[in-house]
């Protein structure tokens, strides 16, 4: 009897906590909902304001910028005291040719890994690589630039005779290497969500491992794979520290794989930080911010036209 | 497991990274802040200002001494606007920058020569070339310039007769940078494109004993085993000098440059006494160890 008693007493207070909560949940709904809209649109509203800043930082040179210099001449002497001259054709050429050599080695290992990763490994040694491949690319940049300057300079010296170590091939390797991770794990979500009806259907018919990687996954993950391409073109374009150090930093055209060269990205971080805010040199840099969120827009768009591309022929 | 991992690491770096942002808070608070000096400049001068700072925070614990380098320029642009109390430079600023510290701070900037530096001309330790003349270096680094082979300098041995001048520069934020310009490639002459640009003393260095082909300048402060050190004459001719402490004193080293400190106004209270100290025996010793020439013989 005094258990039932218990219980009676219990009941509406149990019952008053749930009522409660449901209330809190009722008012509480609006206020994650609206909560996760911020932060949706805080992204863009993040993009839009570092676009603003960097134009309006710029702007004020627009006019008086030869832009025919700027885009074809190879002169860079910014901080002259005689003729200062603003050309970044050479800076250019540096990023495009970092940039292409770093895919050339970052797209055949990072695909070539995906590929090894979701297809043709299983178990311990699949969740191993994973983590190992993880752990690549949480190497801090600077620590990727030392390994070029300290240890990859002295190897090409010695391998290929070239005068100096830090190179347009030093800067290419390093940054390629730092491209795979995210080749690889983008790389590897794409092939994973192909549904494995599709592997069953291509072996069923006769066809070898790899022909199933080449003929059935590669068109069926395209637009993903893709993706992973151009995230690692996106790094490889970004990064800064690393070819600092690695590329040579001097300002030419490369006539070899061994010449140094000097990146869009690595000039801004070198000279910012000396020019006087609201001089020409510091407006020009902020122009080549400029050029940099272009090229990178560039190939974002490419992307979606491609993938949309892609999608619009399957679906036919 | 394994996915919750990269989201725990995460957690911990924000909590960490809150907890370093509220200890730095705790730091400015204003009664510290008296004793606080934040200076900021010349990379030649990074070691030297450092050494300054930890042997007076010795003795004077309640002082604390925060440097930076960056370059003679990144000081210059950080006192100007207010955002280091003192500037480390190895040039001296030019009339637009002292106008706008006049217009930004509302006094003069102060100009102290706290010691000398010696520009050494590097090369690595296997290159048989011994001296170098102005004019030739003039020719290698300054636009225009037709010495582009080792050969060029009257090296006859042939496995360096034919090999390319590797020349190894500052990044133009360098008050190094600005120094060899003036003094070696005369004024209105421009560097050469092409050079190889470092941002750092030490990096020419070390870029220059990674790399057999290479010539760099430097503080002399910053030699090491594994380069040359070439002697220097001012025309062909004359005997060629040696860098050391003594020839630059004497100015016969023909490139030697002080190194100074500019301050906003009269400096006051712990800066001054901090400042006073620097030239101080003690203060000048310091300059000694390091490798650079302090202002007065003997001390």
């Amino acid at each position: 009897m005094s258990n039932g008693s218990g219980n009676a007493v219990r009941k509406p207070r149990a019952r008053y906590i749930a009522n409660a909560m449901r209330a809190f949940g009722d008012r509480a709904e609006p206020l994650v909902e609206w909560t996760i809209r911020l932060c949706g649109w805080s992204a863009i509203l993040f993009v839009f304001s570092i676009f603003f800043f960097i134009f309006r930082e710029a702007a004020p040179i627009f006019g008086e910028l030869n832009w025919l210099e700027f885009f074809t001449s190879t002169q860079w002497q910014p901080s002259s005291e005689v003729h200062p001259r603003y050309g970044i054709l050479a800076l250019l050429v540096g990023t495009v040719s970092v940039t292409t050599l770093a895919m050339l080695v970052a797209v055949p290992l990072g695909l070539g890994a995906a590929v090894f990763i979701s297809e043709f490994c299983t178990g311990k040694l699949k969740e191993s690589l994973k983590i190992l491949i993880e752990l690549l690319a949480a190497i801090p940049s600077i620590v990727w630039g030392f390994i070029g300057y300290m240890v990859l300079g002295p190897i090409i010296i010695k391998l290929t005779g070239a005068p100096v170590g830090v190179n347009l091939l030093n800067g290419g390797l390093i940054l390629g290497l730092m491209s795979v991770p995210i080749i690889v794990s983008v790389g590897e979500d794409a092939l994973k969500a192909v549904p494995d009806s599709f592997r069953e259907a291509a072996v069923s018919l006769g066809a070898s491992r790899w022909e199933v990687v080449y003929r059935v996954l590669f068109p069926a993950a395209k637009n993903g794979l893709l993706a992973a391409v151009l995230l690692g073109v996106g790094r490889a374009i970004g990064e800064t520290m690393a070819v600092l150090m690695c590329t040579g930093h001097a300002v030419q055209i490369p006539h070899s794989l061994l010449d140094p060269v000097r990146t869009l990205t690595a000039t801004i971080a070198s000279e910012l930080g000396e020019s006087a805010a609201g001089d020409p040199h510091y407006r020009v840099l902020f122009v080549i911010g400029l050029v940099l969120f272009a090229i990178t827009f560039a190939v974002n768009v490419i992307a979606d036209l491609i993938v949309k591309g892609v999608r619009n022929e399957q679906s036919r | 497991m394994i996915r919750t991992w990269p989201r725990a690491i995460a957690v911990l770096g924000i909590l960490l990274a809150l907890a370093a942002g509220c200890g730095k808070r705790s730091e400015n608070n204003p009664a510290a802040k008296g004793k606080n000096i934040r200076v900021e400049g010349s990379d030649t001068m990074v070691n030297l200002a450092q050494a300054w700072a930890e042997k007076y925070h010795k003795a004077h614990p309640d002082v604390s001494v925060q440097v930076l380098g960056g370059g003679t320029g990144v000081g210059i642009a950080s006192l100007i606007d207010g955002n280091c109390d003192m500037a480390n430079t190895s040039r001296s600023m030019k009339e637009t920058e002292i106008k706008r510290a006049k217009a930004n701070r509302g006094a003069d900037p102060k100009e102290i020569i706290v010691g000398f530096d010696a520009l050494a001309i590097y090369v690595h330790k296997d290159n048989p070339l011994d001296s170098i003349t102005i004019e030739q270096l003039a020719e290698i680094y300054g636009e225009g310039g037709k010495t582009t082979k080792w050969g060029d300098l009257g090296v006859k041995d042939p496995k360096w007769a034919g090999q390319p001048i590797t020349r190894v520069s500052r990044q133009s934020s360098s008050g190094t940078y600005t120094y060899f310009r003036e003094v070696i490639l005369g004024p209105g002459r421009d560097y050469k494109l092409g050079s190889i640009d470092q941002s750092g003393s030490k990096d020419v260095v070390a870029l220059v004993s990674k790399t057999p082909s290479a010539i760099g300048y430097s503080g002399m402060g910053y030699h090491t085993d594994a380069v040359k050190t070439l002697k220097v004459t001012k025309k062909t001719g004359e005997p060629a000098v040696e860098p050391t402490v003594e020839t630059a004193r004497d100015k016969s080293y023909p490139i030697t440059r002080p190194l100074q400190i500019y301050v906003i106004g009269e400096p006051a209270g712990t800066l001054q006494e901090y400042l006073a100290w620097i030239l101080s025996p003690k203060g000048q010793k310091v300059v000694l160890d390091l490798g650079y020439v302090p202002i007065k013989p003997h001390e």
